[in-house]
């Protein structure tokens, strides 16, 4: 699905041809590579290349929205092995911008990719990428095979004393490696079980080796910044929420697609550009941030605008910029019951917390929608959730957690109703017929 | 340093210590189950979340570093409160059936439980059933009851140095298991029992046979390889039921080998003799105890008036304890003969006057993990010394490098730098050649000899390792001592250890390697040495605790100078076929577990432990034997009333280590240009059949380990003997003796070699542990 | 010589092999244990799916434990340690998708089939997986053919097509 709609087109502005526009040339034709050919020779220092990153408040796209000029500045000087990685592992429900951002323009993440090694000193990278994309994978492949041919890859690039090669390496199905050390862990050949942190990647990364990772929107936006100063790129968006960023929306809109919008669009104006409500329902509720976000009522949401500081003061994230859209046909009982299976499913099993915790949540969540809810089961998943919050190596625990609380605490009537009644508020036929698969009056 | 503050009390920790450590300086204990001391920090249990001020989450002890000023609380609210959950969740998928646990009574689980798990769960979904895996002859599984602390895994990676088991799968269905089929079959594996928190995984042999709050317990000392590793001797009612580690960081760290934990099963063994016995018209009598040391003692000294001490020989197990040996040469003594020995597997004496004083490792073993550069020559290491290769394959991790030279490659699962792999005959001129490139390197002068020696490149890769070294070390294993040039590897050894200016030393061989010389258990001048013993045979032998056919360099020529002996006394706790056939008196002894007695071990350090159980039926210390023995005969010295008094005359006040330990050797004439032709017969002494009593133990005979001997060859001689991988040959060694064996693909040996186990009944007739054989395919 | 590394791997053919040092050759000299993921899916191709042997092989030619390799294999969710049809479709179920559809669409291909989850028709052409977030949200429903197809919009029609298709 190519892009929909945007506002300020930065990241998406090669979009437009579809899979007609991704290789090397059309991204020369757009000023591609360009900017790694000016910081190349007009030898930019490497702290300059960084303040300007900084100037730009890019934060991380992938979820936690930390700084990203800062997170290279930790990187140690010098050290003579470093690595930069870039996070494709879009595994977190509701996500799917990174895979388009390599569909249709792969070489602005190569390009900031390249730009970020030289910021910080690395002669060797690799992009993850997500089991399930294999054709994407694919393209990047061949993306990287045009980079080298090129010369923006390799020994000497552009004529420079800049040597470094960047090589993807295809995951195969496994959540917990979009976290960063399990990524890591993953590339080295292992399980993704991710690493007890400190110490940091930046110190101890991919083989023990100082690293910088990345979200691919976060590498993709790099080029960009440096076109237009990091001061433009901050003024596109809100203070402390600087550029813009992709909102992969999901769900009950007319439209599901990627929109590229600045930070601080209200969301009323991102569903709008959406096509709307499908079939003109009502909102119910949204996931602001991905599945691991708290879900917001529709009233709160329609108070809020696009950005890190907006969503988190409601009570939510702004994560990866997964917006997932429910309407009135949706039992929230099931929904989460669909959320918790994921996380159990997925938690890659070394702590107790959330190894035990995330399947004894789906247990008790599935029973509620099963009809053999307790009238104490509100509160054991409640004790239970803050049993597993912030005592695990990794965030799947709080991520599992999150849903269920933010459920329960916005939808409790639904939960209680489930329980007490052994079924469903929302007419089952009227479920079935949300979600679009039926035609009306089929069976 | 750094200053921190737990639970309110102020102390100074090094810099880079976790909580866990500064808090078990104070004394004060945090509960945990994946961290352990010696293994690689997981931080997965998360049982040991504590409290850190200005920190909004409960940390990790066991993975949270200090920092100055840090204020840590464990009892806490916040601390007790994450404690309390993350063990709720462990207790959610596990059996609470403790009674029924093997594990009942030592679980940590249980233990912690007590203080930290509330009374009833509110988990009321259906539990998870893990299948059991079947890892072996020694490990059994209960994996139901794993919490997926992930020790057992490190455990192989790191300090077995092959990973075993893994954790498959994800989340709520990870399981700890080996891959499919195999079994856990490292000569440590049975530490994972020790390691395992809970009663997933345990003792095989052990299983269900007693509680542990029936059982007694006594400290010991391990009884076989050279390090003396200290145990703890469980017994129910006068019976072992179970060894375990006696934690020593200088000897054994916390870790046993295999052998030192199942062996006990021997000391149950049916071959037990319980009873003295005497053969009398070709019938065995089973005899009260006067009766049989009348015989022995008569017989003995008959031998002695008739043709003279000299004609009665001693051959003592290097197994035996200081005590038993000190007493069996003053026995022989007393009778006029200076022949006795413990060096049973030797085959080379001829360093005995050259020697400046008793071989041994020529350095603490707490500091083979310090070495940086390592040559081990000689040695089936990780079968011989297992915990030695783990000191080794940690130095390896943090750096050092070692190199082998060797008559054979196998995977030590130590990152070597450099190896020379050659045929017994051509081991010295090769340490010659190493020699020689040192001191090149090092710009000193070196043996004249070395004149026409070519150094090889593997030769010069290992010297210039060890030349680029600050602290190396040369350690000369079994194979190098039982080498039938022992005498000019040993002072090769040591003119490389000079050059370097390193340390060097031999690996003990048995638990009393040591002890054997301090207890002057070896020949006098006109004394003749085991090996020669048995190739001129006596009139009389005095066997102590060994079966010479097994445990002597030439069990084949052992047996016969036995048999055609007129008298044969044998001390020993088992009797065997063997045994019946060529002795006349059998006098049932302690093994190590029934008596009291000390081992010196290979760094020269004195161990003397108690009896942990009553001798069985009517065994008797082989101290008291020996005494008795001496006082029939009328030997003068022989008034001890206990074994210490026994030891204080062998010691004379060394208390900790003994004195006169030097490797200094001279005058040994180096023969470089050996040559043999032939086939030459390499011997190891496979970990399981190393003495008496492991060869007893039912369960290590079912180990991997305890594979019937093979013909091992590599590609170029299996090809030039036309014999395929697998193919039966017949091998012979000299016109009559043949056994016949399965031919195996050896990639690690060298041209020319033929490796075949020795210390086994089916290759007994082979004779001789270095020999030239044939092999023809039958 | 390291007996554990030098097992040979029987398993796979020449081609595979080379895949795999292709694989090897993104990585640091001493770091080939990186390719074990992209080895085990060449492999996967291969013989359809991971036997232990093929597990044990490609541990082997890559100079791991095979317990390691096992790990790897079982823990992402796109390796088959099992046999599967000709055809594994894999359907993501995951409440986004969900929403558009992906439950529906799930039911519709079980019931075309007469399959459930993890099970395979019995002429061995189809097995049919429950998949997580495949990162196409947009597209609901979406399904996977052989772990590398990505299909998009699958409703009813394009259900029916496909199958037909698969021949
Ligand atoms: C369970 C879990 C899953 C995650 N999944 C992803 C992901 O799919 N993609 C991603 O970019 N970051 C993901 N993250 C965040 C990464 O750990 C990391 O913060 C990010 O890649 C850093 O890049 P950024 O600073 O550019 O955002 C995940 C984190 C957790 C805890
Ligand atoms: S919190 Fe869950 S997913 Fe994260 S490391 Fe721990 S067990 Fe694995
Ligand atoms: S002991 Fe610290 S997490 Fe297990």
């Amino acid at each position: 699905m190519a892009l929909i709609d945007t506002i300020n087109p930065l990241l998406t502005t090669g979009w437009a041809k579809g899979d007609a526009g991704w290789s090397l040339k059309d991204y020369e034709a757009r000023g591609g590579y360009k900017q790694l050919r000016r910081v190349l020779e007009s030898k930019m220092t490497p702290d300059d290349l960084i303040a300007e990153i900084k100037k730009s408040v890019l934060r991380g796209r992938g979820g936690a929205g930390f700084p990203t000029g800062l997170k290279w500045s930790f990187m140690p000087k010098a050290a003579p092995e470093k690595y930069v990685v870039c996070n494709t592992d879009e595994g977190e429900p509701g996500t799917f911008k990174d895979r388009d951002l390599l569909r249709f323009d792969p070489h602005s993440t190569i390009e900031g990719m390249i730009i970020a090694a030289y910021a910080v000193g690395a002669k060797r990278g690799y992009n993850y990428i997500h089991g399930e994309i294999f054709e994407i994978y694919q393209r990047f492949e061949e993306a990287l095979d045009q980079a080298r041919a090129a010369g923006y890859l390799g020994s000497n690039i552009l004529g420079s004393d800049f040597s470094f090669d960047l090589f993807a390496h295809h995951g195969w199905g496994a959540y917990i490696c979009g976290e960063e050390t399990g990524l890591l862990e993953s590339i080295e050949g292992k399980k993704g079980q991710p690493r007890y942190k400190p110490p940091f990647p930046a110190n101890f990364g991919l083989y023990g080796k100082p690293t910088t990772i990345n979200n691919t929107e976060t590498f993709a936006a790099i080029p960009f910044i440096l076109g237009m100063g990091g001061e433009a790129y901050l003024g596109l968006g809100k203070p402390n929420n600087g550029g813009t960023k992709l909102f992969s929306v999901s769900g009950h809109v007319n439209r599901p697609g990627n929109y590229e919008v600045p930070m601080g669009t209200p969301f009323a104006k991102l569903l709008e550009m959406a096509g709307g409500m499908r079939g003109g329902r009502k909102l119910k509720a949204v996931i602001p941030g991905g599945s691991s976000a708290p879900v917001l009522p529709a009233d709160v949401m329609m108070e809020c605008t696009m950005d890190y500081d907006s969503i988190a003061k409601a009570g939510s994230m702004l994560g990866s910029g997964a917006v997932i859209v429910m309407d009135e046909t949706v039992c929230m009982v099931k929904a989460l019951e669909r959320l918790s299976y994921f996380y159990f499913e997925e938690s890659c099993g070394q702590c107790t917390p959330c190894r035990e915790g995330s399947g004894w949540l789906y247990r008790v969540v599935h029973r509620i929608e099963h009809g053999q809810g307790r009238p104490e089961d509100l509160d054991l998943l409640n004790r239970v959730t803050d049993n597993m919050m912030g005592k695990t190596i990794c965030a799947l625990a709080a991520a599992a957690a999150f849903p269920v609380r933010s459920f329960i605490k916005h939808f409790k009537t639904e939960f209680e109703y489930h329980i007490e009644n052994k079924k469903c508020l929302i007419d089952p036929e009227v479920q079935r017929m949300g979600s679009g698969f039926f035609k009306a009056g089929a069976a | 340093m750094v200053e921190i503050e737990i639970d309110g009390k102020t102390l100074q920790v090094a810099e880079g210590s976790t909580i866990i450590e500064a808090a078990h300086q104070l004394g004060t204990y945090i509960p945990h189950f994946c961290y352990h001391k010696k293994l690689s920090i997981a931080a997965n249990c998360r049982m040991c979340l504590v409290q850190v001020e200005k920190a909004p989450k409960p940390m990790p002890a066991c993975a949270t570093i200090v920092t100055n000023g840090m204020k840590v609380f464990t009892h806490s609210d916040l601390a007790v409160k994450a404690q309390k959950a993350v063990m709720e969740f462990l207790l959610i998928n596990h059996p609470l059936d403790c009674p029924i646990c093997d594990q009942g009574g030592e679980c940590q689980l249980q233990d912690l439980a007590v203080g930290y798990g509330e009374s009833a769960s509110q988990y009321e979904e259906e539990k998870r059933v893990v299948p059991d895996k079947d890892l072996g002859p020694l490990v059994s599984t209960d994996m139901t009851r794993c919490i997926n602390c992930t020790r057992c895994i490190r455990f192989t990676a790191e300090i077995a140095g092959f990973m075993e088991l893994g954790q498959s799968y994800r989340g709520e269905r990870a399981e700890v298991m080996p891959f499919i089929g195999k079994t856990v079959d490292t000569e440590l594996s049975g530490n994972i029992i020790d390691l395992c928190p809970v009663g997933a995984l345990t003792s095989k042999p052990f299983r269900f046979s007693a509680r542990t709050w029936e059982l007694s317990r006594r400290k010991s000392v391990s009884p076989h390889d050279g390090l003396g590793s200290n145990l703890i001797v469980q017994t129910k009612h006068d019976k072992v039921m179970r060894v375990l580690p006696l934690e020593n960081e200088e000897i054994n760290e916390c870790w046993l080998t295999d052998k030192e934990r199942f062996s006990y099963q021997g000391l149950n063994s049916v071959e037990r003799l319980t009873k003295p016995m005497v053969k009398q018209g070709g019938e065995w009598k089973e005899v009260a105890w006067n009766v049989a040391l009348d015989y022995a003692a008569h017989a003995l000294r008959d031998v002695a008036k008739t043709h003279g001490g000299a004609a009665i020989g001693g051959l003592v197990s290097p197994h035996a304890t200081l005590e038993e040996m000190y007493l069996a040469q003053k026995l022989l003594r007393g009778l006029g003969s200076e022949s006795i020995d413990f060096r049973l597997r030797h085959s080379d004496f001829s360093a005995d006057a050259k020697r400046k004083g008793i071989p041994w490792l020529g350095m603490k073993i707490a500091d083979i993990g310090g070495l940086d550069r390592v040559l081990v020559v000689g040695s089936f290491l990780r079968k011989d010394h297992p915990l030695v290769a783990q000191r080794l394959r940690q130095a390896a991790k943090r750096g050092a490098k070692v190199s082998v030279l060797h008559s054979a490659d196998d995977d030590l699962l130590i990152k070597l730098q450099a190896r020379a792999i050659a045929a017994p005959s051509q081991m010295p001129a090769v340490l010659a050649q190493i020699v020689k490139a040192v001191c090149q390197i090092k710009g000193v002068a070196s043996d004249s000899t070395f004149a026409g020696v070519t150094v090889s490149a593997e030769a010069q890769a290992i010297a210039q390792s060890l030349a680029s070294g600050n602290n190396t070390g040369i350690l000369l294993g079994n194979f190098a001592q039982q080498h039938p040039q022992a005498a000019s590897l040993h002072a090769l050894g040591g003119q490389l250890a000079a050059a370097l200016g390193g340390g060097f030393g031999f690996l003990g061989e048995a638990a009393n390697s040591v002890g054997g010389y301090v207890a002057k258990a070896v020949p006098a001048s006109s004394g003749l040495n085991a090996a020669a013993m048995i190739k001129d045979p006596r009139q009389a032998y005095v066997v102590v605790a060994a079966e010479p056919e097994l445990d002597c360099a030439d069990g084949a020529q052992a047996l016969a100078a036995l048999r055609q002996a007129a008298v044969t006394v044998v001390l020993t706790s088992f009797k065997s076929q063997a045994m019946l056939d060529y002795a006349a008196v059998l006098l049932p002894v302690s093994p190590f577990s029934e008596t009291s007695g000390t081992f010196i071990n290979t760094e020269g350090r004195v161990q003397s432990f108690y009896a942990a159980a009553k001798p069985l039926g009517e065994t008797r210390p082989a101290w008291k034997v020996l005494r008795v023995l001496g006082n029939l005969l009328d030997l003068s010295g022989f008034d001890f009333n206990t074994s210490e008094d026994v030891r204080a005359e062998v010691l004379r006040g060394q208390p900790d280590f003994v004195a006169g330990l030097d490797n200094g050797i001279s005058g040994v004439a180096l023969n470089l240009s050996a040559s043999v032709g032939g086939l030459e017969r390499v011997a190891d002494v496979p970990i399981h059949f190393a003495d008496p009593l492991v060869r007893r133990s039912t369960a290590l005979q079912q180990a991997a380990d305890s594979a019937a001997p093979t013909a091992r060859m590599n590609a170029v001689t299996l090809a030039k003997l036309g014999v395929a991988a697998n193919d039966k040959v017949k091998v012979g060694a000299g016109a009559t003796a043949s056994v016949t064996l399965p031919a195996q693909l050896d990639a690690g040996l060298p041209d020319g070699v033929i490796r075949i186990a020795a210390a086994h009944v089916d290759t007994l007739a082979l004779g001789a542990m270095s020999s030239i054989l044939s092999v023809e395919k039958v | 010589m390291n007996t554990h590394n030098a097992m040979l791997s029987p398993e796979l053919s020449a081609a595979a092999l080379r895949k795999i040092d292709r694989e090897v050759a993104k990585y640091p000299a001493d770091q080939k244990q990186s390719a074990v993921m992209a080895a085990l899916v060449i492999a996967q191709d291969e013989k359809g799916w991971l036997s232990k042997e093929t597990i044990a092989a490609v541990a082997g030619y890559l100079g791991m434990a095979p317990i390691a390799a096992y790990e790897v294999a079982s823990f992402y969710n796109m390796y088959d340690l099992h046999p599967v049809g000709r055809y594994k479709l894999t359907v993501c179920t995951n409440l986004p998708c969900a929403l558009s559809g992906g439950v529906h669409a799930a039911d519709y291909v079980k019931q075309k089939l007469g399959i459930d989850f993890n099970e395979t028709t019995p002429d061995g052409k189809f097995t049919l997986k429950e998949g997580e977030c495949m990162g196409a949200c947009g597209d609901a429903p979406v399904l996977l053919v052989n772990n590398k197809r990505m299909c998009s919009f699958m409703l009813p029609e394009q259900i029916d097509k496909l199958l037909a298709e698969c021949k």
